[in-house]
């Protein structure tokens, strides 16, 4: 939690009176909100100081990041987990840490630097009794509230290269495309091998086997291509493509501990693709990124033709570069 | 005494009562009113589209068990995606026993309706067009519902899908009926599927009309026990607009019914005039793959009784001048490839002539090919057990008003 109060501090300095006036009674996450309901605002919730608008977290609230993150048309994304009163997360090996029951994850999209930063969507995702649930929130244009938007919404922004993008705000249904193993919404992004060990050792107590697996992105420089491109597609494609995820019919498994490679596409024909896979005959074909389906759809924005299907409006030249390289150097078979 | 039987029959009432009815209109806020009721439907509710045109801009979806979508006629209510933005289909299903009825989906940029793990699913009287007719660039699958059990479709509409107009994957017990697939490269497929019946159905003007599939690599394969009988599977003429990498891009132009590695498919009672490579096609799985538990032949195909009108006249396939010329001006109704797994691969009833090309292996090149006359057994007069083929005859229920 150091890292929380440090935030918190720093925060109380920034804006003077009005947190310090609030500092002898702090705020505390509204847990009936996050038990049952679906606030209409996310303010409901407290998960911020004020209306959030700073996105500066209350003292329950601990902020993380992924090694390697999942791109959202290069939005900033602020990542907070909130655990239920009294409980602890815990790891499961390298996978999904577990969250207990009456916690939530909650993510802020944002585009624009400094004072141009504009909030565009956070999304909550609560463990209730009955599982978790997915609810998106739109900010306003003013930047005072965010408000629960159960069908989604576009929202024109810029983006990190300037242009101008519809970018979508996906309904309360296609956080569940995502988010759904076996028919079950869970979380995606906080599994041990893509949290550092430090965040780990400090909010778990313990480094659990397998962390810290993932490179760092910014540093992938450093890793191997392979292991750049099958962190990129774990985290950005694996969702879905896995046994059991909206994309199990593909037969197509990206995650990271997959190690077939007919599984992860090479030489693998498409089996739904339809217009998708373009001329070309093979998801991956080794040497040969420009005749791979996989890249092919990476690089498309095109409905129907574009992968990720959802929140993506722009293609992430990082990504489809790693991925291009992964596939350049892979030995013919 | 009056009184209590009075309390008691509203009590019984309140059962049904509780089911509501969100009616959505068209206009401003449309897709936003309709996503949300999508969403906010409890079981047993029915969500009622007025008649007019809808302009969707995103993919809608439904995770609701029990949900009835209902539009005022597949003529009437058009949910119009020209303008589509994103998501991979027009509207996905997650949910178990949801009923979709009576609307249509106009130009949806990737699939149509696609309903995946959704058991006991009704689609009737749902139309999906893409309007500038047959075009690579349109969506794969107007109607797609994929790894579900009880699947039953009567009286769709698809057409200028660029893969499929009717596709069922990876399914157990589905009934196609009563559907009209016209202009898209395969008119209704068959996937990895098992308990399939096809019935009744017209495939017209499509590259290929009536596909019975099964291919390696998948998490569901074994595809068989398929019937498709009284469908009328004419004038599939459509040069194949698919885009190459699909296995149905390899489709040949005017290939009436198309079975490929399956295990007990019978053929009786269609209509099968006016395909130009083949009335009925029977062959092997004919690419590499690396699959220990893939079976690439056909196995127990049954051509039992149907009526050829001219097929087989202009085919798409290499060297066809001399099979035309050694044919006497148009093939024989059956192709096989002439790759069997045993000798109950393929039986044809008799009087009905076939052609096979004489290959021997799965992999096989058309090189090789040594076209003779079809010699193999009659059927074996076995009867099929239809009601543990198709979806459960109870769904039939739900489609009255």
């Amino acid at each position: 939690m150091k890292h929380a109060t440090a935030f918190l501090a720093a925060a109380s300095l920034a804006l003077a009176g009005a947190v310090i006036a609030r500092a002898s009674t702090p705020t505390m996450v509204n847990d009936a909100a996050v038990i049952a309901g679906m606030p209409r605002s996310l303010s409901e919730f407290r998960f911020f100081e004020g209306n959030g608008a700073a996105q500066i977290p209350v003292g329950q609230v601990v902020a993380y990041r992924l090694n390697t993150p999942l791109f959202s048309d290069g939005a900033e994304k602020l990542r907070f987990v909130y655990v239920a009163p009294g409980k602890q997360m815990t790891a499961d090996g390298e996978g999904l840490l577990a969250f207990p029951v009456g916690s939530a994850l909650i993510k802020t999209f944002a585009f624009g630097k400094g004072n141009d930063r504009r909030l565009i969507e956070t999304r909550v995702l609560v463990h209730r009794k009955d599982g978790w649930i997915a609810l998106p929130y739109v900010w306003n244009e003013e930047q005072t509230e965010a408000t629960l938007a159960l069908a989604g919404a576009r929202v024109s922004v810029t983006s990190a290269k300037g242009e101008t993008i519809s970018y979508r705000v996906p309904n309360k249904n296609q956080c569940k495309e995502c988010h759904a193993v076996d028919g079950v919404v869970v979380p995606i992004g906080p599994k041990a091998r893509n949290l550092s060990a430090e965040w780990l050792e400090e909010n778990l107590g313990q480094v659990p086997g397998g962390a810290d697996q993932l490179p760092v992105w910014e540093s992938r420089g450093s890793a191997t291509p392979e292991a750049a491109a099958r962190a990129y597609l774990d985290v950005n494609c694996a969702h879905c493509h896995r046994p059991g995820a909206t994309a199990s019919n593909s037969g197509l498994d990206l995650r990271w501990e997959q190690d077939d490679p007919h599984a992860l596409g090479v030489m693998k024909r498409p089996v739904a693709a339809g217009r998708g896979a373009g001329t070309h005959l093979f998801d991956v074909v080794p040497g040969q990124p420009d005749q791979s389906i996989l890249l092919h759809r990476m690089l498309s924005t095109e409905p129907g033709v574009a992968m990720p299907e959802l929140g993506k409006s722009t293609v992430d030249e990082d990504g489809t570069e790693a991925v291009r390289k992964w596939i350049a150097d892979m030995p013919a078979r | 005494m009056i009184r209590i039987a009075f309390f008691a029959a509203t009590l019984l009432g309140a059962g049904p009562l509780l089911a509501e009815t969100h009616s959505i209109e068209p206009g401003e806020g449309a897709q936003e009113a309709l996503q949300e009721a999508l969403i906010l439907a409890e079981p047993g509710d029915e969500i009622v589209l007025a008649a007019g045109r809808y302009r969707i801009t995103d993919g809608l979806s439904l995770d609701v068990d029990g949900v009835i979508l209902r539009g005022a006629g597949m003529d009437a209510t058009i949910l119009d995606y020209t303008g589509q933005q994103g998501a991979g289909e027009g509207l996905l299903v997650t949910s178990d026993n949801v009923t979709l009825r009576d609307f249509a989906m106009e130009n949806p940029k990737g699939d149509g309706v696609k309903s995946k793990g959704a058991n006991d699913i009704v689609y009737h009287r749902v139309r999906v067009t893409w309007t500038r007719g047959p075009n690579p660039d349109n969506g794969a699958y107007g109607i797609y519902p994929v790894e579900s059990t009880n699947v039953l479709i009567d009286g769709v509409q698809v057409s200028g899908a660029s893969d499929a107009g009717i596709y069922v994957g990876q399914s157990d017990r589905i009934t196609v009926r009563n559907s009209i697939a016209e202009a898209n490269v395969a008119g209704i497929e068959i996937e990895n599927s098992r308990r399939a019946r096809v019935e009744n159905n017209l495939a017209t003007r499509n590259t290929g009309g009536i596909l019975v599939f099964d291919l390696p690599n998948l998490p569901r394969m074994g595809g068989g026990d398929v019937i498709v009988r009284r469908n009328l599977v004419v004038a599939n003429d459509t040069a194949n607009f698919a885009p190459p990498g699909n296995i149905v891009a390899s489709v040949r132009r005017g290939t009436g019914v198309l079975v490929m590695a399956n295990d007990n498919v019978f053929i009786e009672g269609n209509v099968i005039d006016g395909n130009p490579t083949s009335g009925v096609m029977v062959i092997a799985y004919p690419l590499a793959y690396e699959d220990a538990d893939y079976n690439p032949y056909p196995r127990g195909v049954v051509v039992g009784e149907n009526v050829f009108g001219r097929n087989g006249y202009e085919p798409q396939i290499e060297s066809a001048e001399t099979l035309l010329a050694a044919f006497g001006g148009s093939l024989p109704p059956v192709m096989w490839d002439g790759i069997a797994a045993d000798e109950n691969s393929l039986r044809v009833a008799p009087r009905i002539g076939g052609w096979t090309m004489g290959l021997t292996a799965p992999g096989q090149q058309v090189t090789d090919a040594q076209p003779a006359p079809l010699s193999v057994g009659e059927p074996d007069g076995r009867a099929w057990d239809d009601r543990a083929i198709g979806a459960p005859a109870e769904m039939d229920a739900r489609l009255g008003r």
